[in-house]
């Protein structure tokens, strides 16, 4: 047994037989999957996805909306806690960081699956390779990538045509426009990713934020970060008394005018978001000088799950070129895809090749150096110690 | 009746019971102490504010307006539609219309970018309250027009006008308290609905910190697994806090009697008030009508910059693509489950009382109970509870969290006129031969048509504005329109949000235009039917 298991954390070729096992076994299946339901351009991708898998595998996806990952390691905990051990309500969850760790440390998840889905040969899988590491902490096989993240800002040209260049910068922008800028509230990843991205800048020792935070660590490095916050914080919107839920409620406040800026971790979604509508032409992407913090989005399967090779099915397909370049396609979802471009043969480099582009979506060239995520404990900590400081 | 008494039991006492008992081990486990949550205070005072201070409003509101309208039965006809719109669906609208970016700003804000005011999510609460107001002003209208119908209230005005008092100050000082004991449990109805109230408090209150039934659904879905510990002990927290607001309510009652009756005793007679009531009733016409037809305007908006007083570009796209249809299908689904259920239920009792000639001890009790408590005190419980019992999260598991609500009213909607039937129209049928059988089916269900549809649609609109009932139970699987609209809230699209909660609001006007509709159909060559009752 441990010799398999050492096989598939090595990535060996993965027995054909089982796979086709795995695929008669998810034909008919419906596949549960949970995924954070506020972006419509994401949910009618798992509508296209649903439609490919049914015809191909006869495998059908069902999205249950979230409107927060928590809720499903919630789910999966209530299933525990009650004594369920098949049959979960969850098959598959979008996950990310802490609500990773959290089910992998509670042992909520079924795996490793990864190096036997057949598809996870075009993802460089290699050691400390991107794909490898979810907010540091080590994947070993327990979830799929599928989307790759990226934190940017995004303004207003038309009305704040000089954004800050620098974390730093953002106290003096403040200053001079009052009122006209936000976070969304770091109790949301988003606004926990503002602070993380902060962090980064201006930590004393950026290396310490890759171990666990301990309370010395922690004061040390984020003593900075407090003295920006208290001096940005009275210029921000409302005076900081309220923040926005979460990114898409900053998009809401950047398009009716009252901010100048909004942030995303996915660097064509204001490109996107100008397509449908939803925020003004003249957006743009911004980020600062020194680079953004960056990850990969995954999927995960429930220890429980009642639809597991449906699940498994499911999460092969998201790796294959024609699901990641239908994903990177601006006009779909336009997400940048976890393929290794080098791994990839010429049909899939050629439909990547052909994807339409927008004036709104940056290059890959400006987007910047990718900066690791801090350990996931410290935007734990972070979230708390804002809370504490700031909830009046 | 003990077969009864046990379907009962089991179906609605159990549920509400085990929740509860569930809810509270969660509280008392020690990991729900080390858990802090920031802000806990002022959580706690914004949820003492908004929902005394909704309620406090929405009574002293209720009471000029129900004189104006106790006149006039046709005004009367628009109350039912703010009973059938659903909390998240008005919430929604007043968001988009008092918005510093909204629709009231537009129409008269004359520069490029927004005011810089403080409106929705306000630290005060009082957005949320306006739309609490909004919602219970009609309700307890409605309550207090029918209490008024039981009496004959003429000769209280005319001995009052008669000594040298306007009417307002009879309505207020003398016919109104004497109606108050028949508003005393709608009243804590409203009073605990507004302290524990989820949806509304998601889109209209304040988030930083929020009220503390909205923090306790944070601390449920959160991740650190001891968040649902707390989540539980607050819970339990708020169902203490409801049921001292309404125990200090009931002091205060005691206590305003008194003050009222030495006012009363002075003689004093005051200047006539008659403009009151008009202006509160039309002024949330106005509001009302506003927010629903902004949704409507975002429905088909295609670009809305601010401070475009109408959508730059309109399209049908967001209607045409029908994603929105799956969900009515299931909310419909859903809500026409529970409420055939609930009334199939409430005919079974009341055929019951009166075959065996006894009213049911302890029946009230358990119709109202579900209404009493704060809902995320026990549902979550709830939800468990099924879970151990092999009902899997879905739709079963949602269908019965919502009958717990729709059961309720739909009893006190057909208990009156049920009981008030004609009994000689009975007796005339057993005469005839007619069986206790016969005499339910083609008889009382004839008779009560109009009744069960009544209280049919109102069932369905209770369903249909279920909120936490969905989201606990249903685990997520489950969405109806209800908890899509609060949840695309939080997203970028305003367009479908607004959808959502528009469409969310015509299937339960659709059950009341239909309540109305068929009985005028079916009776419409037998003039005795169509009076009132």
């Amino acid at each position: 047994m441990k010799l398999i298991l050492a096989a598939f954390l090595l990535g060996a070729t993965p027995a054909m037989a089982d796979w086709a096992e795995t695929l008669a076994e998810a034909r008919g299946q419906t596949v549960y999957w949970n995924a954070w339901g506020g972006d419509p351009r994401t949910n009618a991708f798992i509508e296209w996805v649903s439609a490919r898998t049914e015809a191909e595998f006869g495998v059908s996806v069902q999205q249950v909306k979230l409107s927060d990952t928590a809720e499903a390691v919630a789910r999966v905990r209530a299933e525990k806690a009650a004594g369920q051990i098949e049959g979960g309500a969850v098959d598959l969850v979008w996950i990310n960081g802490p609500n990773f760790m959290a089910m992998k440390d509670e042992a909520l998840l079924h795996g490793p699956f990864v190096a036997g889905l057949p598809n996870a040969a075009g993802v460089d899988l290699s050691e400390g390779a991107a794909a490898t590491l979810d907010f540091t902490v080590p994947v070993e096989g327990m979830e799929a990538p599928w989307r790759l993240a990226k934190f940017v800002f995004a303004h207003d040209s038309a009305r704040a045509p000089e954004p800050p260049r620098s974390m730093a910068g953002f106290v003096d922008w403040a200053k001079a426009h009052p009122g006209r800028m936000t976070h969304p509230n770091p109790a949301n990843f988003m606004g926990a990713t503002f602070l993380k991205q902060a962090l980064v800048e201006l930590a004393p020792d950026r290396a310490a934020l890759a171990a666990p935070a301990t309370d010395a660590a922690f004061g040390a490095q984020t003593a900075p970060l407090w003295q920006w916050y208290d001096a940005l914080r009275p210029h921000l919107w409302r005076e900081g008394a309220a923040y926005p839920e979460n990114e898409s409620v900053q998009a809401q406040l950047l398009n009716d005018g009252e901010v100048d800026i909004a942030m995303f971790f996915d660097p064509a979604a204001p490109a996107a978001l100008i397509a449908q509508g939803v925020l003004p032409e003249t957006v743009r992407v911004f980020v600062p000088d020194a680079g953004t913090i960056g990850n990969i989005s995954f999927v995960a399967i429930p220890f429980d799950a009642a639809h597991r090779a449906g699940a498994e099915v499911v999460a092969n397909f998201l790796l294959s070129p024609e699901a990641q370049a239908q994903m990177q396609n601006i006009e779909v979802l336009g997400s940048y895809s976890v393929l290794d471009p080098a791994r990839l043969d010429d049909a899939a480099k050629a439909a990547f090749a052909a994807l339409p582009t927008a004036p709104a979506l940056p290059r890959l060239e400006d987007l910047g150096a990718t900066l690791p995520e801090p350990h996931p404990s410290w935007m734990t900590r972070l979230t708390e110690e804002w809370a504490k400081r700031y909830t009046p | 009746m003990i077969w009864l008494r046990l379907l009962l039991a089991g179906g609605i006492v159990a549920p509400v019971l085990a929740g509860l008992v569930l809810t509270l081990a969660m509280a008392l486990r020690p990991e729900a102490s080390g858990f802090a949550v920031a802000g806990i205070a002022t959580s706690l005072r914004l949820t003492l504010v908004t929902g005394v201070g909704a309620t406090l409003l929405s009574v002293g509101l209720s009471v000029p307006l129900s004189l104006w309208l106790l006149p006039k039965a046709r005004a009367r006809a628009w109350l039912a539609p703010f009973l059938a719109v659903p909390h998240a669906t008005l919430a929604l609208g007043l968001a988009f219309l008092i918005a510093p970016s909204g629709w009231l700003v537009r129409l008269v804000w004359p520069l490029d970018l927004p005011p810089a005011i403080v409106t929705v999510g306000d630290p005060w609460g009082l957005s949320l309250m306006l739309g609490l107001v909004l919602k219970e002003v009609p309700f307890l209208t409605l309550v207090t027009l029918a209490a008024a119908a039981q009496h004959l209230l003429e000769a209280h005005f005319a001995a009052g006008q008669s000594l040298g008092y306007p009417r307002s100050q009879i309505w207020r000082q003398v016919v109104w308290p004497m109606l108050y004991p028949a508003l005393r449990l709608p009243v804590f109805i409203t009073l605990a609905f507004s302290l524990s109230v989820v949806d509304m408090a998601l889109l209209l209150g304040p988030s930083h910190p929020p009220t503390l039934a909205v923090q306790i659904l944070r601390l449920f879905t959160a991740t650190d697994p001891d968040a649902r510990f707390a989540a539980a002990r607050l819970a339990i927290g708020l169902l203490l806090v409801t049921g001292g607001a309404v125990a200090v309510w009931r002091g205060a009652e005691v206590v305003t009697a008194r003050l009222l009756l030495n006012r009363l005793r002075k003689g004093m007679r005051r200047v006539p008030r008659g403009a009151g009531g008009a202006a509160i009733g039309v002024s949330g016409l106005i509001l009302g009508g506003a927010a629903v037809l902004v949704l409507a305007l975002w429905s088909v908006a295609r670009r809305w910059p601010f401070p475009a007083v109408l959508p730059e570009q309109m399209t049908f796209v967001g209607w045409q693509q029908l994603v929105w249809a799956q969900t009515a299908g299931e909310t419909l689904l859903i809500g026409l489950a529970a409420t055939v259920i609930s009334l199939v239920l409430a005919l079974i009792w009341l055929e019951a009382e009166d075959r065996s000639g006894s009213r049911m001890r302890g029946g009230a009790l358990i119709v109202i109970t579900p209404l009493l408590l704060p809902q995320i005190s026990f549902l979550q419980g709830v939800a468990q509870g099924f879970l151990w019992l092999g009902v899997p999260a879905g739709r079963m598991a949602v269908i019965w969290a919502e009958i717990l609500f729709v059961f309720p009213y739909v009893m006190i909607a057909i208990t009156g006129p049920w009981r008030a039937m004609d009994a000689q129209q009975l007796a005339a049928a057993a005469s005839l031969g007619a069986g206790p059988m016969r005499r339910f089916w083609r008889v009382k269900l004839s008779l009560m048509l109009r009744p069960l549809l009544t209280a049919a649609a109102i069932g369905f609109a209770v369903s249909c504005a279920q909120f936490l009932a969905v989201l606990l139970p249903g685990a997520g699987r489950v969405q109806t329109l209800a908890t899509e609209a609060v949840a695309l809230a939080s997203g970028a699209d305003r367009r479908l949000s607004a959808l959502y909660g528009l469409v969310l609001a015509l299937l339960p006007l659709l059950a009341y235009g239909l309540a109305l509709g068929v009985p005028a159909w079916v009776h419409r060559d037998r003039r005795g039917m169509r009076g009132e009752r």
